[in-house]
C-alpha cells in the first residue's frame, strides 16, 4: 500500500512561505518597491558591465546619463524619441482599454509612414506643398486606419483571434514596404534617398514640432478615455462584454470604432516618423516600437499620464544604453542587457506590489 | 462514547486583509452529522477546504483520530480518510459513472466486472441508486451527486464532507440523499454538512456549529434548539423572518410571453412553447431546478436572447398600446419606451462592471442621455448617494470599485440602480444567492414596494419557501417548459418539487393536470 507513506512524506514536509494576494496597498508603498527596484535593477547592471565588460560602475552611470543628456541635441534626441514611442502607445492604450489585444501597431504605424512616403514620392513638386500636407496626413491616418480595421472587423463579426491577426498583418506591411521600395528605387543602393523638399515644416529644431502635436495627442486621448462616452463605452466592453450587451451597448461598433482610432493614431505616428523626421523610408522605420508600446501602455495601466513616465524611461534607457556600448566599443549587444535587465526589475516588482509573501512562523507546525 | 474523527484547534486563515477563519476550535465524532452553519461569507468553505486539502491554514493545528496532521493536498486528505464533495462536481463527462469512481486511484487495474461489483456493494449498503455503467453525461444533476459519494466511499474515506449538497436538488432528491447521509451515519461515518438552510439543518443533523464573520459562535445540539435561536446565533441579533405580502391590487396585464420557444447554438432547445402572463402589481415566481431554462427565458425578455418562435408583448400602461418585442436589441426595446429593469443572475458579469466605481456603475443605463460627446457624472454621482444611504450600503465611499465591495452591497448596488430607473416591469434572478438574512430581506421587501406601486415583478428563485411566501403566483419550470403555474397562497413545497421534475412533453395528459392549480389574475 502506498497509501501509508503519504502521510509521513506530507508531515516533514512544511511550506516555507506561501504567496498570498495583497488587498490594497497604499501607494507610497508601491512606488517603494518601484524605486527600490529601479535601484536593485542599476545595481545590477552595474555588476554586470563590472564582470563582463570591465567597466568600472561609476564611469558606467556617468556614460549612462551623458547619452542621455549629455548634450542638448541630446536632450532633444531624447524627448523625440520620448513622444514618438508615447505616439505609438496612445495608439495602442484605447484598444487595450477594450481588451482588444492590438500588437500590430507597428505594421498600422508603418503602413502609414507608407502612405506618406508614396504622398511625397507621387505628388511632391506636382501639387502644391500646403496640399501635398494635407494630403499626406490624410492617406497616413487613412492608411493606419485600413491596417486596423481589418482584423476588427473580422473580430467584431467572426469573432477571430485579434492578437494573431493583428500581428500577421504587420508582416503583411513590412513586405510591401520592401516592395515599394524596390519598385520605387531602381539603382543598386536598394534604400530611398530622402525626400526633404516635401518634409513637414519644422519649428526650431527637427523634433520641436513632433513633440508639441504628441502632447496635445496625450491629453486628447487621456480625455477621451477618462470624460468622454465613446471612451466610457469601450471600457465596459472591455471589462465585460456581457454588461455591454445588457446596457444595449453595440459591440460590434464600438469595436470597429476603437480599432479604427487605434489606427488612426498609428498612421499619425508613420506621419510623423516619415514626413517629419526621415523623409524616407524603410522596413526599420518604426524600429519595433510598435511593440515596445505594448509594454509602456501596460507599465502606465493604460492612463496616458503615467505613460508619459514609462515611456521616458524606456527612451532614456534606449539612449543610455547605446552611448554605453559606444564609449566602451562593444556591440550592440551591450544596450540590450542593460535594457533588458532594467525592465527585469521594473516588470518583476509589479508582482511584489500585487503580493505578498509571508513567511511560515517555525515551531508551530513542527513536531 | 463518541470517538472524535476531526478536532480543529485555532484554525486560523486569511486573504489579503480579510480574515477568513479565527481561530477556530471544532470537534466532528464518528457517527454523526455535524452542520455547518453561517451566512455566506462567515467561513464555512474556506475552512472546509483546509481540512480537504485545498488550503492551507496559517496557523492552528488539525487532529485526525487525536493524531496531529498536516494535509498539504487533497491526496493528503484523502490518505487520513477524508473525503470532500465539492458544490461543483468534478466528473468527466462522457466516462461511465464505475469509471469515474475509479479514476485517480491509481493502484488499481481497471477490471470492470470487479468496480461494478464493489459499486454495487457500496449501493446497497448505503441505499444509494445509480447505474454504474450509465455515462455522467446522461445524468441527472442528483445521479452525478451521487457519483460523487461513491467515488469517495470508494476510496475509503470515513470522514465526508458535503458543501452545500441540496443547492441543486428539488425537495424529493434532497429527501433521498438524507436518508442515504442518515445510514452512512448509522455505520459509523462522520458527515460534515456545510448549508444556510435551516429546515434542513434541522432536519438531519446531530449537532450544529455555526460561524459568524469567520469566527466560531458555537455548537449546539440540534434537539436542544429551534430556527429562531439559530438565526440569532447566525446574525448575532434578532431578526424577523416575516415576509409581508399584501394582495395584489390594481393588478393589469403588462407582459405577454407566447409559444416562446428557443435553440442554442449546437441546436438544443433551451425553452419550449413557453407561454405566460405578468401583471402589474404581483409577483410572479418562477421556480425550478437550476439551469432549466430560467435565465433564457429573462434574457429573452430583455431583448438578450434571440428566440426561434413565439412573441413577447408589452402592454404600456401609459398610452395603452401594445408593442412587441421580438427581434428588438436591448436598445431598441428601451426606445420604445419599455421600462423594463433587470437583476441578472451574473450580477459582476452582466449588470455591473466590477472594475469600476459605483459612479460609473450607476450610470451604465443612463450615460446616454445629455447632450454632447462627453459623460456627465453628477447625476450618477447623486444617484450613487442616495443608493448608498437609502440601502445602507457599506462602502469607504462612491469611488469603490464594486468589485471590493461584499455580495450583498453589490447586489444593493445593482438593485437601487435598476429600481432607480422607475421600471415597469422589473425581473430579478436569484436576487438573494450569496447575501446575508438582513440584506435577503431588505430585497425582498423592495421587490413587495415594486409591487406595491403597480410595478409587474418577475422573480427567480431558488429557495422554495421564500417563494411560497413571497409570490403571488409561481411558474413552474421543468427542461425548458413551464410545467405548472400555481397559486403560492395555495400551494406546498412539495407541489412545486413534483412539477419541478415533472415532463411536459412526456406525459399525455400532462398539460392539463399541470394547470389545474392555475389561479391566473385572481387576487385573494
Amino acid at each position: 500500500m502506498s497509501d501509508t507513506t503519504a502521510p509521513k512524506k506530507s508531515e516533514t514536509r512544511e511550506p516555507l512561505f506561501h504567496i498570498a494576494k495583497r488587498e490594497e496597498i497604499v501607494w507610497w508603498k508601491a512606488w517603494l518597491i518601484r524605486a527600490a527596484a529601479i535601484i536593485a535593477s542599476l545595481a545590477a547592471c552595474a555588476a554586470i558591465s563590472r564582470f563582463l565588460g570591465g567597466i568600472d560602475p561609476s564611469s558606467f552611470f556617468r556614460s549612462m546619463l551623458s547619452g542621455a543628456f549629455g548634450t542638448t541635441r541630446r536632450i532633444w534626441k531624447l524627448f523625440y524619441e520620448l513622444a514618438i514611442l508615447l505616439c505609438i502607445s496612445l495608439a495602442v492604450t484605447p484598444a487595450f482599454k477594450m481588451r482588444f489585444w492590438n500588437i500590430g501597431a507597428e505594421g498600422q504605424a508603418l503602413i502609414g509612414g507608407l502612405a506618406t512616403a508614396a504622398c511625397m514620392y507621387y505628388f511632391g513638386g506636382r501639387i502644391p506643398t500646403p496640399l501635398l500636407f494635407v494630403v499626406m496626413i490624410a492617406a497616413s491616418i487613412l492608411a493606419g486606419m485600413i491596417w486596423a480595421v481589418i482584423p476588427a472587423v473580422f473580430k467584431a463579426f467572426w469573432n477571430t483571434n485579434e492578437t494573431l491577426f493583428t500581428l500577421m498583418m504587420n508582416y503583411v506591411a513590412i513586405q510591401l514596404v520592401t516592395f515599394m521600395i524596390n519598385f520605387w528605387v531602381t539603382s543598386g543602393s536598394g534604400t530611398l534617398p530622402p525626400m526633404s523638399e516635401y518634409a513637414l515644416p519644422t519649428i526650431g529644431n527637427a523634433w520641436i514640432l513632433n513633440i508639441i502635436v504628441i502632447s496635445v495627442l496625450t491629453v486628447a486621448v487621456y480625455i477621451y478615455l477618462r470624460f468622454s462616452k465613446h471612451g466610457y463605452e469601450l471600457s465596459v466592453v472591455g471589462e465585460s462584454e456581457n454588461t455591454a450587451l445588457y446596457v444595449g451597448i453595440n459591440v460590434k461598433k464600438v469595436i470597429i470604432r476603437t480599432m479604427l482610432l487605434s489606427g488612426a493614431l498609428c498612421g499619425v505616428t508613420g506621419l510623423l516618423l516619415v514626413g517629419g523626421t526621415d523623409h524616407t523610408i524603410s522596413a526599420s522605420t518604426v524600429g519595433g516600437r510598435g511593440f515596445t508600446a505594448i509594454m509602456v501602455s501596460w507599465l502606465g495601466r493604460f492612463n496616458p499620464i503615467f505613460m508619459v513616465l514609462t515611456s521616458f524611461l524606456l527612451a532614456f534607457l534606449g539612449a543610455g544604453a547605446n552611448q554605453i556600448s559606444n564609449d566602451y566599443k562593444m556591440n550592440g549587444s551591450i544596450s540590450d542587457i542593460i535594457t533588458a535587465v532594467i525592465l527585469f526589475f521594473v516588470i518583476g516588482c509589479e508582482f511584489f506590489i500585487q503580493y505578498r509573501i509571508a513567511f511560515r512562523k517555525h515551531g508551530k507546525e513542527e513536531k | 462514547m463518541a470517538r472524535p474523527a476531526i478536532e480543529l484547534r485555532g484554525i486560523t486563515k486569511t486573504f489579503g486583509s480579510i480574515v477568513a477563519n479565527q481561530n477556530i476550535d471544532l470537534d466532528v465524532n464518528y457517527g454523526e452529522i455535524l452542520s455547518i452553519l453561517g451566512e455566506n461569507g462567515s467561513g464555512k468553505t474556506t475552512l472546509m477546504n483546509m481540512i480537504s486539502g485545498i488550503y492551507f491554514p496559517d496557523a492552528g493545528k488539525i487532529l485526525i483520530n487525536g493524531k496531529e496532521a498536516v494535509i498539504r493536498s487533497p491526496k493528503d486528505a484523502f490518505s487520513h480518510g477524508i473525503g470532500m464533495i465539492h458544490q461543483h462536481f468534478k466528473l468527466v463527462d462522457v466516462f461511465s459513472a464505475a469509471e469515474n469512481i475509479v479514476l485517480g486511484h491509481e493502484e488499481k487495474r481497471f477490471h470492470k466486472k470487479t468496480i461494478t461489483a464493489e459499486v454495487k456493494e457500496i449501493c446497497e449498503r448505503y441505499g444509494f441508486e445509480v447505474d454504474p455503467d450509465k455515462k455522467i453525461y446522461e445524468m441527472s444533476v442528483s445521479e452525478k451527486q451521487t457519483v460523487e459519494i461513491i467515488k469517495v466511499l470508494y476510496r475509503g474515506a470515513d470522514i465526508l464532507i458535503l458543501d452545500e449538497p441540496t443547492a441543486v436538488l428539488t425537495p424529493q432528491e434532497t429527501d433521498k440523499l438524507f436518508a442515504v447521509l442518515r445510514r452512512m451515519r448509522d455505520a459509523g461515518k462522520a458527515i460534515i454538512i456545510i448549508t444556510h438552510k435551516l429546515h434542513e439543518v434541522l432536519s438531519l443533523s446531530d449537532r450544529v456549529a455555526v460561524l459568524r464573520k469567520g469566527e466560531y459562535v458555537g455548537t449546539v445540539k440540534t434537539a436542544e434548539t429551534d430556527e429562531t435561536a439559530l438565526t440569532e446565533m447566525m446574525v448575532g441579533k434578532k431578526v424577523s423572518l416575516n415576509i409581508e405580502r399584501n394582495a395584489p391590487k390594481g393588478m393589469e396585464k403588462r407582459l405577454e410571453v407566447k409559444g416562446l420557444t428557443c435553440f442554442d447554438r449546437e441546436g438544443a432547445q433551451i425553452l419550449r412553447d413557453i407561454g405566460f402572463t405578468a401583471n402589474g402589481g404581483e409577483i410572479l415566481g418562477i421556480a425550478g431546478i437550476a439551469g432549466s431554462g430560467q435565465r433564457e427565458l429573462l434574457e429573452a425578455i430583455a431583448g438578450l436572447q434571440k428566440y426561434q418562435q413565439g412573441e413577447i408583448l408589452y402592454f404600456d400602461p401609459r398610452t395603452g398600446k401594445t408593442e412587441s418585442l421580438k427581434d428588438k436589441t436591448p436598445l431598441q426595446i428601451r426606445e420604445l419606451g419599455v421600462r423594463l429593469s433587470f437583476v441578472p443572475e451574473d450580477r459582476l458579469g452582466m449588470g455591473l462592471v466590477g472594475n469600476m466605481d459605483i459612479v460609473d456603475n450607476m450610470m451604465l443605463r443612463s450615460y446616454r442621455g445629455g447632450k454632447g460627446a462627453f459623460l456627465d457624472r453628477k447625476k450618477p454621482k447623486n444617484l450613487a448617494d442616495e443608493i448608498i444611504e437609502e440601502l445602507e450600503v457599506s462602502t469607504p465611499g462612491v469611488h469603490t470599485q464594486v468589485r471590493k465591495l461584499s455580495g450583498g452591497n453589490v447586489q444593493k448596488v445593482l438593485v437601487g440602480r435598476e429600481i432607480a430607473a422607475a421600471p415597469t416591469v422589473f425581473m430579478a434572478a436569484y436576487p438573494v444567492r450569496g447575501l446575508d438574512i438582513n440584506s435577503s430581506y431588505m430585497i425582498y421587501n423592495l421587490l413587495n414596494r415594486q409591487k406595491e406601486s403597480g410595478v409587474a415583478v418577475i422573480f427567480v428563485g431558488e429557495d422554495l419557501d421564500v417563494l411560497i411566501e413571497l409570490c403571488d403566483r409561481i411558474l413552474v419550470i421543468g427542461s425548458g417548459e413551464i410545467t405548472g403555474t400555481v397559486d403560492a397562497r395555495h400551494t406546498t413545497k412539495e407541489e412545486i418539487g413534483l412539477l419541478m421534475t415533472r415532463s411536459v412533453s412526456s406525459g399525455p395528459d400532462a398539460p392539463e393536470t399541470a394547470t389545474t392549480t392555475e389561479k391566473e389574475g385572481d387576487p385573494q
